[in-house]
């Protein structure tokens, strides 16, 4: 049988499978035809492995349904930012191209022994660094809600994907609101579960006191079942500690007894009218449902991108300093020194927006600096994790938008980085505090998705997830943009 | 570095010039686990290039460090055994510097909350005087690879053809020691480093080899006059040998001296000697125009050291060299030379205690053990712990000397065949039916007949000429074809000689 792919969740992939109805290798193929049809004008995907997800599709249609784990056959999308044995891993970066992994990363290693099918990597911002997708050195990803604007980012084409209907569901990463902020902008599901709950081994680092990975998905069922299929300890990531408790399967509908702060920081004149009037009638239905919705204020939150403009760098420029041309990746083609072919190979590999963390990194960590950036911005950081930690004395849960604006045009703000950062300025403080936070589809400003952000306290997600699927059953938000329309 | 200030000098020698020294020094150790600091590969010597990695300690994308709680363990060994003070939560920091044989672009080590501080090693010098050196830090990080510089006339990377670069020893983990600028001479700076080389011997956590590699100096020199503030610093490198240390250090503080001498200053920087020439080049800037921007290393939790740990690692330490030198006056009677010679070689001292505490005799057991087993030990070049004469073997053997089987000159014999054939000393005596005869009645038949053959002598005994005596050893030696025991054969000769003439 043919699959519609579009508005296609991974439970449902799961019941056609396990009811015989389709093979894992006609899901497959559904896949990746949706591919060949619109990833030309979305963009999603950087490498698309045909050949092996049909393989791995072929082998699983060859046990017998009783045989199979649950998720056997599902497709899925990855952010080419996870490493995967034999499957170049670039970070959207001319620095690693051609970079083959000798292994696989933890999450990565879980899916495929969960016998997921994987359709192939997906487009970012290069390092994860941007919040447009347009700092890819490869390709140019496109809102599938409308395709002259950016689908979010850093992991655009994992919420793109997912939204197109080219996956039933991605792996992304969220450093400072990676996975929500794009999630919000395609009208999906984002979700950032709390620092430690998932391995980052073999996932490239950015910054690793905020790095985490987690689930882009069509709804928060899907985003649960993600979740628990990545998460739990890892002897290779001594920063883990995995979920306390599996998120199993969300089934809540009503939130009586929950109380919901509502941050006062995230909101007002900076935030684009429609996106408030979005996020003012979800909170409504918060209401409606039995929630109790009271402002709250958390002051530290607005200096939470001058800290965030900080310690990612610092980080990061320790973290890609790996990225020399000796031993894997981009070498200039001829040097005569050694500290020539460091300059010439990082400056012809690096993009604009990597060099100019870069600097600001190595320039914060700097003999003279270091205590009035470096030590500054974590003492900020302390402060920001005792405000949500108040906050959290009084409230279940958090909400604001996920984002100050909905998709902005492509090429808007490319020149201007410190408008870009502020597409952020919800999403970074929870980095910050190693908090979990999910990004919901809450309704539409002027046809572009507006996401709804719920933040919970550490490893709160199985409560989180609850929560989120009942407002999401409420506000019955329609995920399919109407993009078949537009493709050839 | 220097803590401490400027009051080192209790025993600082100033030189005939009138310039006194001022050296510390800064100590890498290798340690003897099985697996690398932050990774699972083996930690290996003389293996071919790039056999023992891993996408960890190659640096790959994504990877992350798991840090050797054994190497938190022999670290805290060297910590407690130096004095330290254990931090109870120590944390790793990152080092930030580009080289081709550290992957990742940063070392991972450790900053301003090492793992042991404010320590000290008593130094015994040959004088007797005993030199306290102070121990600033303590701290664990991890080792970089292998550079092959090819072409080019300096071995180095600048102007080679092409350098390869071998990471079975990238991160390996590597102990720090900086000791406070407490020493003034060269002697003291080597004898400081022997100490060390068998403290850290005696605690099983390295094979303290420098020509290998896994005991490293560099040292921090100035000169000042006697009282002043320090001098200038620099940083001496390339000391791969006990004798390096020595002539380097000399070279260095002679090459300020005169500086100072002719007017000139002596600029901070880091200096490289050269064994080949015995001199001492200055580096090139730009490989030390170094900011490390040190940040806490993200990847790794701190490390919690709570007293019940620190209490656990020390009562597993073993008896160290100065209290093993006490003991072993006190309970052998052994003077202090040996005792220091076992006390300071651990198998060594093993070994000695061992064989005593068969045969009971300290005294013989030293002598064999400092004189023939060391004689030998050095010429095989292995230590006592891989001796084929075992200390039970040994002792078996003295017990054939003490009930007078074998001589002292048969012993030694004895001892080699059971060195060359690690056979018994039992089945050694007799294979080559070496077993000395003492049996008074056997022997007596024998000294009878020479003594009643032999009128002449035996008539000059009688006479009072004692040395006639030997003849009749001789003698009767000769007819027992050596194997009689000399003391028996002396008595009974005695009797027979006094007998025949009464």
């Amino acid at each position: 049988m043919s699959v519609d792919t579009t508005g296609l969740t991974a439970y449902r992939c799961r019941e056609l499978l396990a009811g015989g109805e389709v093979s894992a290798s006609e899901l497959t193929r559904a896949y990746l035809d949706r591919v060949a049809a619109v990833d030309e004008a979305v963009g999603s995907f950087l490498l698309v492995d045909e050949a092996g997800a049909l393989a791995a599709a072929a082998a699983v249609d060859a046990k017998p349904l009783a045989e199979r784990l649950p998720w056997e056959g599902v497709p899925i999308g990855l952010k080419d930012i996870f490493c995967v044995t034999d499957m170049e891993t670039t970070c959207a970066s001319r620095i690693l191209k051609g970079y083959v992994p000798p292994f696989d990363a933890t999450v990565v290693a879980k899916l495929r022994a969960a016998g997921l099918i994987f359709l192939g990597k997906l487009n970012m911002d290069e390092f994860a660094m941007g919040s447009s997708t347009e700092n890819s050195a490869f390709a140019i990803t496109r809102n599938p809600w409308d395709l002259e604007r950016v689908p979010g980012g850093s992991s655009g084409g994992s919420a793109a994907c997912v939204a197109a209907g080219e996956a039933p569901w991605a792996l992304g990463t969220d450093t400072g609101g990676s996975i929500r902020q794009p999630a919000s902008l395609c009208g999906v599901v984002g979700l950032k579960p709390t620092y430690g709950a998932v391995s980052r081994y073999g996932v490239v680092a950015f910054a690793s006191s905020l790095d985490q990975v987690g689930p882009l998905t069509r709804d928060v069922k899907d985003a649960a079942a993600l979740l628990d299929l990545v998460a739990g300890r890892d002897p290779r990531d001594s920063t883990t500690i995995g979920l306390s408790e599996p998120a199993g399967r969300p089934e809540r509908t009503d939130l009586e007894g929950l109380r919901f702060g509502v941050i006062k920081e995230f909101g007002g004149d900076a935030f684009d009218a429609g996106v408030s009037d979005v996020f003012a009638s979800a909170v409504d239905g918060v209401a409606a449902l039995g929630g109790v919705c009271e402002e709250v204020s958390l002051p530290s939150v607005e200096r939470g991108i001058a800290a965030y403009y900080l310690i990612a760098p610092s980080e990061a420029s320790a973290n890609l300093a790996r990225f020399d041309g000796v031993r894997y990746g981009h070498r200039v083609a001829a040097s005569d020194d050694l500290y020539e072919m460091y300059v010439r190979t990082r400056s012809e590999g690096f993009g604009p927006e990597v060099k100019r963390r870069i600097m600001i990194g190595t320039y914060a960590l700097s003999a003279g600096y270091y205590d009035a950036y470096y030590a500054q911005a974590q003492r900020t950081r302390t402060l920001i994790i005792k405000d949500f930690e108040q906050a959290f004395a009084r409230y279940d849960f958090l909400i604001s938008p996920t984002s100050p604006t909905p998709a902005f045009k492509i090429g808007e703000r490319i020149d201007d980085p410190l408008t870009m950062y502020l597409s952020d300025l919800c999403t970074i403080p929870v980095n910050l505090a190693a908090l979990p936070g999910i990004s919901i589809p809450a309704g539409f400003a002027a046809g572009l998705p507006v996401g709804l952000q719920i933040i919970g306290p550490h490893f709160s997600e199985r409560r989180m997830l609850e929560a989120a699927h009942a407002l999401e059953q409420r506000l019955q938000v329609d995920t399919v943009p109407p993009l078949a329309e537009v493709t050839r | 570095m220097s803590a401490n200030s400027g009051s080192a000098s209790s025993h600082g020698a100033s030189r005939p010039d009138g310039w006194e020294a001022v050296i510390g020094l800064e100590i890498h150790v290798q340690l003897s686990t099985r697996t690398k600091m932050f990774c699972g590969c083996e930690v290996s010597f003389g293996d071919p290039p790039n056999t023992r990695v891993c996408p960890v300690c190659l640096g790959h994308p994504g990877v992350l460090p798991v840090t050797n709680e054994k190497a938190i363990e022999y670290a805290t060994r060297i910590a407690l055994a130096l004095d330290c003070r254990i931090a109870e939560r120590t944390i790793f920091h990152r080092k930030n510097y580009f080289y081709p044989d550290l992957p990742k672009g940063y070392q991972i080590s450790q900053y301003d909350l090492p793992l042991g501080i404010g320590g000290h090693l008593d130094v015994e010098m040959e004088d007797g005087e005993t030199v306290r050196v102070g121990i600033t830090r303590v701290h664990l990080e991890e080792d970089a690879g292998k550079l092959v510089h090819a072409g080019g006339t300096t071995g180095r990377i600048d102007g080679a053809d092409y350098s390869l670069v071998d990471f079975n020893r990238g991160g390996t983990p590597l102990v720090e020691i900086v000791s406070e600028p407490d020493i003034s001479t060269p002697d003291q700076a080597r004898a400081f480093l022997n100490q060390l080389r068998i403290l850290v011997q005696h605690l099983g956590v390295s094979d303290v080899n420098m020509e290998e590699g896994s005991l490293r100096c560099d040292a921090n020199v100035s000169i000042r006059r006697p009282g002043d503030p320090f001098g200038t610093k620099t940083e001496l490198k390339n000391m791969n040998s006990f004798r390096f240390l020595h002539r380097g250090l000399e070279a260095e503080i002679e090459r300020q001296v005169e500086s100072l001498d002719s007017g000139e200053r002596v600029v901070q920087e880091t200096v490289h000697f050269d064994p080949a020439t015995g001199m001492v080049s200055s580096l090139r800037s730009k490989e030390e125009a170094h900011d490390y921007r040190y940040f806490p290393e993200p990847d790794l939790p701190p490390v919690e050291l709570d007293a019940a740990y620190v209490e656990r690692v020390r009562s597993a330490l073993p008896e160290l060299p100065p209290a093993r030198r006490a003991r072993i006056i006190e309970q052998y009677g052994l003077p202090a030379k040996d005792a220091a010679l076992l006390a300071d070689n651990r198998p060594l001292g093993d070994y000695f205690e061992a064989v005593t505490a068969s045969t009971g005799d300290a005294r013989t057991a030293a002598n064999w053990v400092l004189g023939d087993l060391s004689a030998y030990l050095n010429a095989a070049g292995v230590p006592a712990t891989e001796c084929p004469v075992s200390a039970e073997a040994l002792a078996e053997m003295l017990g054939l000397v003490r009930d007078g089987t074998l001589s002292g000159k048969m012993a030694k014999e004895v001892f080699e065949a059971m060195a060359s054939t690690g056979k018994g000393a039992r089945t050694v005596v007799d294979e080559k039916g070496m077993g000395q005869i003492s049996d008074a009645g056997e022997l007596e038949a024998i000294v009878a007949r020479i003594v009643e053959a032999n009128p002449g002598p035996a008539e000059e005994f009688r006479q009072g000429r004692d040395r006639v005596l030997g003849f009749f050893v001789g003698q009767v030696m000769k007819e027992t074809k050596g194997q009689a025991n000399p003391q028996v054969v002396n008595e009974l000769l005695r009797e027979h000689l006094s007998d025949s003439g009464g």
